[in-house]
């Protein structure tokens, strides 16, 4: 994609109605151009002398970072190193948590490696199936269905989603039953005589645990929990046994047991023989802009550049050498826990909007409200930065330079297509001169060359190893990490001769179904499940100011089936009330046959009482502390 | 240190111990199995049968099960007697072993139809399998071959998957039942007959109405009505007996099983039992399900995770595991359609092995039988389960998916209709494209963005392109 006079134009993959309308936000009349300090417009010095005094006033542990999983690798990497080095905090996480991180913890666990697709993109074309676990690809990214044209596809969505509609098999559990489902997969592929014996026995290690859970999952037994038949599951391992690729997505990660999920679907693909061979594999789709770099270079808690753990004295001895430093923090708080952090004096926000898009969004708003200081650097006023002590007008995609690691693991150059309007400054440059005020002048370049030119050296030997990629290199050829030298050709396909752990093969990690933490019962019948639609992204504090975008889909609303809404007194058109033990949001009703009886959905990218993440329920995750976005109990009123 | 004792490992002992270690790693346990090897699943031997599967596969723990989770594993050993008073059991060994609480899962033992010849001092004749063991496999396994007649004794739920199983190991099957339609318990006579016809189509014969009169060794049996059926293998599967002599013998309540409140107690507040060997109102035996639902609660009580877990009863739901055959029957299915009080839907095309009925109250799912339609039997459990309000449209229900609606016309479409989901363009905004002049598929993508997102509506767009053209008038 590029910008010619401010207008956008496709790349070869194409592109939806957000890319096209994307360059409306550059000259947007509500684009933020000058610093706020409680309300009021001030210069670039006063705000950052304000926010650099305040915080000196705190111990380091009571300033927290919020980062986001859109923010360059550059940015990504700046965030952590000045909230470890400058701040001296180990308070930082990122919206990321919310996204990727159930599928990185499985993909760890089973693979030792966590790169979205360990293969390119491209190969997904050559298969003979696709399956798509919790995946809405048509909706949330319309030009990856582009390399979904050849392979048969298996969609497992408790919505007849668009992609759904795409697809050869569309399996349809209940909300928050996705893991029994890949268990009876797993079962069904035992049983049909499906599994790749020779591949489990020379490449894998733990099936029979794995496989004394499955035992309990057959096919019957798994159609009683999910609602998925037991003749669609043999159908679809039929599909499956071959060349094929299983994809997992937000729909099986937003779980309390998101990383088990993940690990069953694992399970899955390792007892089919597809990982590690060309032509086959496991991968997980990606959410965000650089939901991958994001996730790489140290703005997660308990992360490093590199992908290096932070636990790992090896690992903090190369990150401290190259930042010349003689300590760090430890790990940290996950992202629900650091915004709800009741002994959190200051949080600084970059690149994200949690007071739509975190769980039980009214709960980190009353929080936010209680903070001492709260600082926001965004480009438009959103939901947050309106609650701000101080908001910072930072730069965009089209007015930086920087690099991005898309879903295949592949670093991409974003080029400076524009310059920013007077008076906005890159976020870059924002933290130097926070840096440069807390006593810390050296070490935070606002170059993005300068910066990516340290990432290397910080990134290098690590899992995701960065030290071979240079900016003139991405511009000639297609990169995938892990690029351990400058003479090394990238790494397109992963664990094709060994898999990333010590001993080089895969683990079988032995899971099992544990239903939605918060089951529905008289009071709250109803299962509400939340997602995207086309036209929006995220807590849609960009898209909601695009008019285009916001004439296609202008309000909240909510999907049921016509039945569910006439047993509530409700008909398409009318308000509605959705209510959780947590919240209530006012919403349309749409109605939609396809629907479960017993299942509501709603988009999240809607602000005040239309958000969604009023309802959320926040149990996290044991491993990953992901939030369970994808089920939560509801009842539906009259509004 | 507490002691809990489990005589029983099979899939409710098995259960439970899993699920008292899971709630605590320190209580001291002790499980008593008879068996030799370790816990199985008895609900995939039918799959065994059918050589889909092996034995080993359905074992439920591996041998260093009760290594690696500190658990006292006695295997290929009995309980002699309990004596509640001094609160011990004594083994087959010899050994007395003390209990604070015992559980008596001791599961059940098959039901022998009073033939003449098929048991031998108390045991069963040779060429005469019980189909209850793993044991019982695997001596089905080794003695049935290609091209064999064999006889099932018993045409109920687990007589009907060992009988599926071996037709498809290519043995020639003969099912004897005793009343006029297969699986009384579970089906109408209409789902019973047509299942009959389903399976006859795979090969296996029935002889209803029919009871054994006598076993013939290495010929086969001889019915009541004097007429012979051919067997060299018989295959026991006419219902179970809950496994009740140590209860009876110690004193305890037994009626048909040994009976169990709420919280599975026996009348020795002591004693608990759960599984097949237990008698609670809330169930029949037989199935997995209670047992694993009945585990879960007592090891909740035992290990005081919830003192106050109660259990209610398991809604049953039959579901047939015989390849080729989808059949599930739920809740009360002997209601008939005439019946004043209930909603009663009934669908039958036995030509294609169809059988549908579905009774309704309150507009909830009360029962159903569904052969055939493996969409609508997923859909309908799922509506029972959970207590959904059935859907209005019952007949969509009934016969499972639904068909998907006719691509419609482009003529047909309202102009609202947005054909390109990625950019937001309708119908109305393609024609008014085309009438200025974007007459082909660049043009078009061009002008509106149609097609360049994802590209699925490509098809479309082409469509609307030619019904636009063949709409133009033809120059004369």
């Amino acid at each position: 994609m590029s910008v010619i006079d401010g207008q956008v134009a496709p790349g070869p993959g194409g592109l939806c109605q957000k890319g096209w309308t994307a360059g409306e936000l550059l000259r947007h009349p509500g684009r933020l151009t000058t610093p706020l300090l409680h309300g009021e417009p001030v210069s670039w010095d006063d705000a950052l002398d304000f926010v650099a005094a305040r915080i000196r006033s705190y111990e380091p542990d009571e300033v927290a970072v919020f980062g986001g999983g859109g923010l360059t690798n550059e940015k990504a990497y700046a965030l952590g190193k000045f909230a470890r080095v400058a701040l001296k905090t180990s308070q930082i996480d990122y919206n990321g948590r919310f996204c990727m991180s159930s599928a990185a913890a499985a993909g760890n666990k089973a693979f030792g490696l966590d790169r979205g697709l360990p293969f390119p993109l491209t190969d997904l074309k050559t298969a003979d199936a696709v399956l798509l676990a919790g995946s809405n690809p048509a909706e949330t990214m319309p030009p990856f269905l582009r390399h979904l044209e050849g392979p048969r596809l298996i969609v497992i969505d408790p919505r007849r989603t668009p992609t759904a509609e795409r697809a050869t098999l569309h399996l349809q559990p209940a909300p928050g039953t996705d893991l029994a489902l890949a268990l009876g997969l797993l079962h069904t592929a035992v049983v049909e005589g499906l599994v790749d014996k020779e591949y489990i026995a020379e490449r894998t290690t733990g099936f029979d645990d794995a496989w004394r859970v499955a035992a309990q999952w057959w096919p019957e037994q798994t159609e009683r929990v999910t609602g998925v038949s037991a003749a669609d599951q043999r159908a679809a391992v039929e599909l499956l046994a071959g060349r094929s690729y299983i994809l997992t997505g937000r729909g099986s990660e937003q779980h309390a047991s998101g990383t088990d999920t993940v690990s069953a679907f694992i399970n899955l693909a390792l007892a089919l023989g597809l990982p590690g061979r060309e032509g086959s594999g496991y991968g997980c789709l990606t959410g965000q802009g650089n939901g991958q770099g994001g996730r790489e270079h140290g703005q997660k808690a308990d992360q490093l550049p590199g992908y290096r753990k932070i636990d790992d004295p090896a690992a903090r001895r190369h990150v401290m050498d190259v930042w010349g430093v003689s300590e760090l923090p430890g790990p940290g708080r996950s992202a629900y826990e650091l915004l709800m952090a009741d002994d959190v004096k200051a949080m600084l926000v970059f690149g994200s909007n949690p007071v739509v898009s975190a769980p039980r969004a009214a709960g980190v708003a009353d929080r936010f409200k209680a903070l001492d200081l709260l600082v926001v650097a965004d480009f438009v006023l959103s939901e947050t930065a309106a609650m701000a002590d101080v908001v910072f007008p930072v730069t965009q995609w089209a007015e930086e330079d920087g690099t991005m690691t898309n879903l295949e693991g592949r670093v991409i150059r974003r080029r400076k297509a524009l310059d920013p309007p007077p008076g906005v400054r890159s976020d870059l440059e924002l933290l130097n001169g926070l840096a440069t005020r807390l006593g810390v002048p050296a070490g935070f370049p606002v170059v993005p060359r300068e910066v990516f030119e340290e990432l290397r050296r910080a990134s290098a030997g690590g899992l995701a190893d960065y030290s071979g990629i240079t900016y003139d290199r991405l511009d000639a050829e297609r990169l995938h990490w892990p690029v351990p030298s400058t003479g090394h050709p990238g790494t397109p396909r992963l664990f094709l001769d060994r898999f990333a752990h010590a001993d080089g093969l895969a683990r079988f990690v032995p899971v099992d179904h544990r239903g939605p933490a918060e089951p529905p019962d008289a009071e709250f019948p109803l299962q509400a499940t939340t997602g995207r639609v086309l036209q929006h992204y995220q807590s849609g504090a960009q898209t909601r100011r695009i008019g285009e975008l916001m004439k296609a889909v202008p309000e909240m609303y909510v999907e049921m089936h016509p039945d569910t809404a006439a047993r509530a007194g409700l008909e398409a058109g009318s308000l509605a009330h959705v209510v959780s033990r947590r919240g209530r949001v006012t919403a349309a009703v749409r109605c939609v046959p396809s629907m479960r009886a017993d299942a509501v959905f709603l988009p999240f990218h809607f602000p005040g009482d239309g958000r969604a993440n009023l309802l959320t329920n926040p149990a996290l995750d044991p491993t990953s502390r992901m939030p369970e976005f994808k089920v939560c109990a509801v009842r539906l009123e009259r509004a | 240190m507490r002691r809990i004792v489990i005589v029983g490992y099979g899939m409710a002992g098995a259960r439970l111990a899993d699920e008292v270690r899971r709630r605590d790693p320190g209580v001291h346990l002790t499980v008593v199995g008879a068996e030799p090897h370790a816990a199985y699943n008895r609900v995939l031997l039918s799959t065994v049968v059918a050589g889909s599967m092996t034995p080993e596969s359905t074992r439920l723990h591996d041998d260093d099960w009760a290594e690696r989770h500190d658990i006292d594993l006695r295997l290929g050993c009995g309980v002699e007697e309990i004596d509640r008073a001094a609160r011990t059991v004594r083994l087959t060994s010899g050994e007395e072993v003390g209990y604070d609480a015992l559980v008596l899962a001791t599961g059940s033992t098959p039901w022998v139809p009073p033939a003449e010849g098929l048991l031998e001092d108390g045991a069963l004749a040779p060429g005469v399998v019980a189909f209850r063991t793993l044991d019982d496999c695997a001596q089905i396994e080794a003695k049935a071959a290609k091209g064999m007649p064999v006889a099932v004794l018993g045409g109920g739920l687990l007589g009907i998957e060992a009988a599926r199983g071996l037709a498809g190991r290519g043995c020639l099957v003969t099912v004897v039942h005793p009343v006029g339609h297969l699986m009384e318990r579970q089906l109408d006579p209409g789902a019973g007959t047509v299942l009959a016809r389903t399976l006859g189509r795979l090969g296996i014969e029935f002889r209803l109405n029919s009871l054994a009169a006598k076993y013939l060794p290495g010929d086969g049996l001889v019915l009541d009505d004097g007429s012979h059926v051919p067997a060299e293998l018989v295959v026991v599967s006419a219902g179970v007996r809950a496994e009740t002599s140590l209860a009876v013998a110690a004193g305890l309540t037994v009626d048909r099983g040994i009976v169990v409140d709420d919280a599975l107690r026996t009348s020795d507040p002591r004693v608990h039992a759960i599984g097949d060997c237990a008698q609670h109102p809330g169930t029949v035996s037989g199935l997995v399900q209670p047992a694993w639902d009945q585990a879960a609660v007592l090891a909740d009580r035992l290990t005081g995770a919830d003192p106050a877990a109660r259990y209610r009863g398991t809604s049953v739901v039959t579901r047939l595991k015989a390849r080729d055959v989808d059949l599930a029957a739920l809740g009360d299915v002997h209601t008939d359609v005439d019946c004043p009080d209930s909603e009663v839907l009934c669908f039958q095309e036995p030509s294609r092995g169809r059988y549908a009925k579905l009774v309704l109250r309150d507009d909830r799912v009360a029962g159903a039988i569904v052969l055939g339609a493996p969409d609508a039997a997923a859909t309908i459990t799922q509506l029972y389960d959970r207590g959904i309000p059935a859907p209005t449209d019952r007949l969509a229900l009934l016969l499972g998916r639904a068909l998907p609606a006719e691509a419609a016309s482009p003529a047909d479409l309202p102009s609202s209709a947005v054909i390109c989901r990625c950019n937001t363009v309708s119908k109305g905004q393609i024609v008014s494209a085309w009438r200025a002049g974007a007459e082909s598929l660049p043009q078009l993508a061009e002008a509106t963005r149609a097609t360049t997102g994802c590209g699925g509506c490509k098809d479309a767009v082409c469509g609307l392109l030619d019904w636009l053209g063949a709409s133009q008038p033809q120059p004369a």
